[in-house]
């Protein structure tokens, strides 16, 4: 039993809308596992669905392979997109109930509040009211709720948003140290150099369907087109670029180098090896840039939703 | 996991705790006494105002018929004519000169009577004229015609209809009103509760999707849960609030008329205005008396009970379809369009309850609405006094009961839903829509 959570052909109608249309997913244990998908795909139905927010029409989760119930929601710590806190009550009042109503004595609460104040440097703000923070400073107050009471599974949606480069990491940190001590994240974003960071595997959703998933390195090997990024100096560029042309599927290239002369993206073709386009090219010219390219979760996505239209 | 009492807690200290709240509570008593004790010191200003009314009768026909009390002076001129007269009490600044001019014949004087004064006179003032030189002039109409003042005394016949009803008991005018009284209180208590505290339910489930921390909080609870506690949290300090207004009031009450000698009662609304004409039908004494059975004759054990029941289950009703309403917006100006049909049968059940109940407690419109789920918690509190059989208040809160659990079910639908739209108004065809997610 690998997977923390798994979602079987689960299905969800509005009316006459497919908000979801059979999608399965299984999140293993301890990992990072990005939700992608463009707007309106059904991410946020399915994050709702794990958090028992709203019910399936048809299909089933199972969180440690047991079908999702009540008490559950002890067990899982959830980051809405749409988040906010009430207005005029006091941060750390708000903490206390927030953190009993996930199941928490009042002393417990407390104690690990009081950690998670001091943690974040946050001492001062007990008796502050919401509406006094600043909306990065409400967000901290936010995350602290959510993992506060140590659940297996977090999801986060839209993490960072709100937050300055500086408390992004600070929080991100926590998000790897947290997985460190055996946690199990759900993350949906739309920034996909985090996704890059953080994930482990990703799923995405596009139009209700799940259209790919996996471990993200898989996922990455799948899409890479056995195309290297090159750059050569040489005497006599046109001779150069013309056999390399001849031989090779050649696009313009752009990246910052010092003093390369030719920047290609050079496409092998399925039986060429990198080891034959290195030796080619170093007897033609001097080789000062040779890297495979990989495609990007960025990338990855783009084509992915393309593809699907 | 139950979160109900966290729930009831929270909502009832938050709105406890709130700054308006808290000034609401005591400042309100504070203006509505003061309100009263202007009202009340206006009035008596008004009639402890003294006043002279000269009289000029050329005809002489009313000659002691104008004596002078304790607010009105009466002054009789004689021998002046009527320029004299009006410059005199120009003069004098008095209120105003009674004219009655000369005429052939006493059917004739009617015709004669005027009335001059510097601002036009009060209504009250004009028609206590009026019925003095009436009497007077009737008087002397049946004289002429043979008919001795001794005669017409004897003539006079005072009806006291005495009521008893089939089984033996007793009852007057009072118990009537009585039972008006009481009925009508709690009536009249049931809607402003609804009014006020509806509206504070709706206001806050608003607040939780503006601020929208709703999403946060039903990944710990159920919407059904949270909808509760909203409505019983709210209901609590809306008893709270009344508690210490009806106690604030009753103290301030006591302490203004200590103060001012004012006597509040003296502040009328049209049912103490009944209860002080059948008051001058009976005796002081008597009334007491017949007060006192009134009250007792009231089925209080029957009225507490069923106050208790109706109360609270027309309350839950209303207050669910309150917070289904405050689901489905996002904000307070859109609720306007909701509220229509929740305010309807409210005001029906108010109007029917004052206009028919009064007029016959068990006639058929009454009988009706006090079935009817969304009229019947205030028109049935209004009849109990006046006795409805033990059947009709159990079946009426039996579909009071089957009501409000149907609205509960329905309120929570849309609650779930609503409480995670944001956007858009929706239609009521959308709502309709939500009810089959």
């Amino acid at each position: 039993m690998n997977d923390l959570l798994v979602a079987n052909s689960v299905s969800k109608n509005f009316g006459d809308f497919k908000a979801l249309n059979q999608v399965s997913i299984a999140v293993p244990k301890g990992s990072i596992f990005g939700l992608l998908g463009p707007n309106g795909a059904g991410k946020t139905t399915l994050i709702r669905i794990i958090n028992q927010i709203t019910m399936p029409d048809s299909g089933a989760v199972l969180l440690d392979g047991q079908p999702l119930k009540g008490e559950h929601v002890r067990d899982i710590g959830y980051l809405p997109e749409e988040r906010g806190l009430y207005k005029s009550m006091k941060v750390g009042e708000q903490c206390l109930y927030l953190a009993q109503l996930k199941g928490l004595s009042k002393t417990e609460a407390k104690t690990r509040l009081k950690y998670w104040f001091d943690k974040l440097e946050i001492g001062d703000w007990w008796n502050k009211k919401i509406q006094e923070l600043s909306k990065g400073q409400a967000q901290k107050i936010q995350f602290i709720v959510t993992v506060l009471h140590q659940p297996k599974l977090l999801i986060f949606d839209e993490p960072f948003s709100g937050f300055d480069p500086i408390n992004a990491n600070l929080i991100k940190d926590e998000i790897l140290q947290l997985r460190d001590e055996g946690a199990t994240v759900i993350f949906s974003t739309h920034r996909m150099e985090s996704v890059e960071e953080l994930c482990d595997h990703i799923a995405l959703i596009h139009k209700s369907n799940k259209v790919l998933d996996g471990k993200l390195n898989d996922i990455k090997r799948q899409f890479k087109t056995n195309t290297f990024e090159v750059g050569l100096e040489s005497l006599d560029k046109e001779k150069v670029f013309s056999e390399i042309q001849d031989k090779f599927e050649v696009l313009p290239a752009t990246f910052r180098n010092l003093n390369d002369d030719i920047k290609l993206n050079i496409k092998l073709g399925e039986h060429a090896s990198p080891n034959d386009l290195l030796s080619f090219l170093t007897s033609k010219a001097e080789v000062h840039h040779f890297v495979e390219v990989i495609p990007s979760a960025s990338d990855i996505f783009i084509q992915t939703v393309k593809n699907n239209q | 996991m139950n979160h109900l009492p966290l729930i009831i807690k929270r909502e009832y200290l938050t709105k406890v705790k709130n700054k308006s709240f808290i000034v609401m509570t005591f400042v309100s008593p504070l203006i509505m006494i003061a309100l009263f004790a202007v009202v009340a010191y206006l009035s008596q200003l008004n009639k402890d105002k003294e006043r002279t009314i000269s009289v000029l009768d050329e005809t002489g026909y009313l000659k002691g018929v104008f004596e002078s009390t304790e607010h009105t002076t009466y002054t009789v001129l004689n021998g002046l004519n009527l320029e004299d007269a009006i410059a005199l009490v120009k003069e004098k600044e008095d209120y105003g000169l009674l004219h009655i001019g000369d005429a052939n014949s006493l059917e004739d004087v009617s015709k004669h009577v005027k009335f001059y004064s510097e601002e036009s006179p009060s209504l009250s003032v004009i028609s206590g004229l009026e019925g003095k030189i009436e009497k007077r002039l009737e008087q002397m109409k049946l004289e002429k015609d043979g008919v001795s003042l001794a005669q017409i005394e004897a003539s006079k016949t005072k009806i006291e209809i005495e009521q008893e009803s089939f089984d033996g008991e007793k009852s007057s005018k009072i118990d009537n009103v009585v039972k008006l009284a009481f009925g009508g209180a709690a009536g009249y208590l049931l809607f402003m509760f609804i009014i006020i505290y509806g509206n504070m339910i709706m206001r806050s489930v608003i607040e939780e999707k503006t601020s929208r921390i709703i999403e946060v909080i039903i990944s710990s609870v159920k919407p059904i849960q949270l909808m509760m506690g909203k409505i019983i949290g709210t209901s609590l300090a809306g008893v709270t609030q009344f508690a210490i207004w009806v106690i604030l009031g009753g103290v301030l009450m006591f302490i203004v008329s200590a103060i001012f000698g004012i006597d509040l009662t003296e502040v009328q609304t049209p049912q103490q205005e009944m209860m002080n004409q059948a008051m001058e039908a009976n005796g002081a004494q008597v009334m007491a008396e017949n007060l006192i059975a009134a009250i007792n004759n009231l089925p209080l054990a029957n009225l507490i009970v069923a106050f208790l029941f109706f109360f609270i289950g027309g309350y839950l009703l209303y207050s669910s379809l309150y917070a289904a309403i405050g689901a489905a917006v996002d904000n307070e100006t859109d609720t306007q369009q909701f509220m229509l049909p929740i305010l309807m049968p409210l005001m029906l059940a108010v109007y029917v309850g004052v206009f028919t109940v009064i007029e016959d407690p068990h006639g058929t419109v009454s009988t009706v609405f006090s079935f009817i789920p969304l009229t019947s918690p205030v028109v049935m509190l209004m009849r109990i006094p006046f006795g409805v059989p033990l059947w009709q208040q159990g079946l009426s809160l039996l579909i009071l009961i089957a009501t409000f659990i149907l609205a509960v079910w329905f309120a929570a639908k849309i609650y779930r839903v609503g409480i995670l739209m944001y956007g858009k108004k929706p239609t009521y065809k959308e709502l309709f829509k939500w009810l089959k997610y």
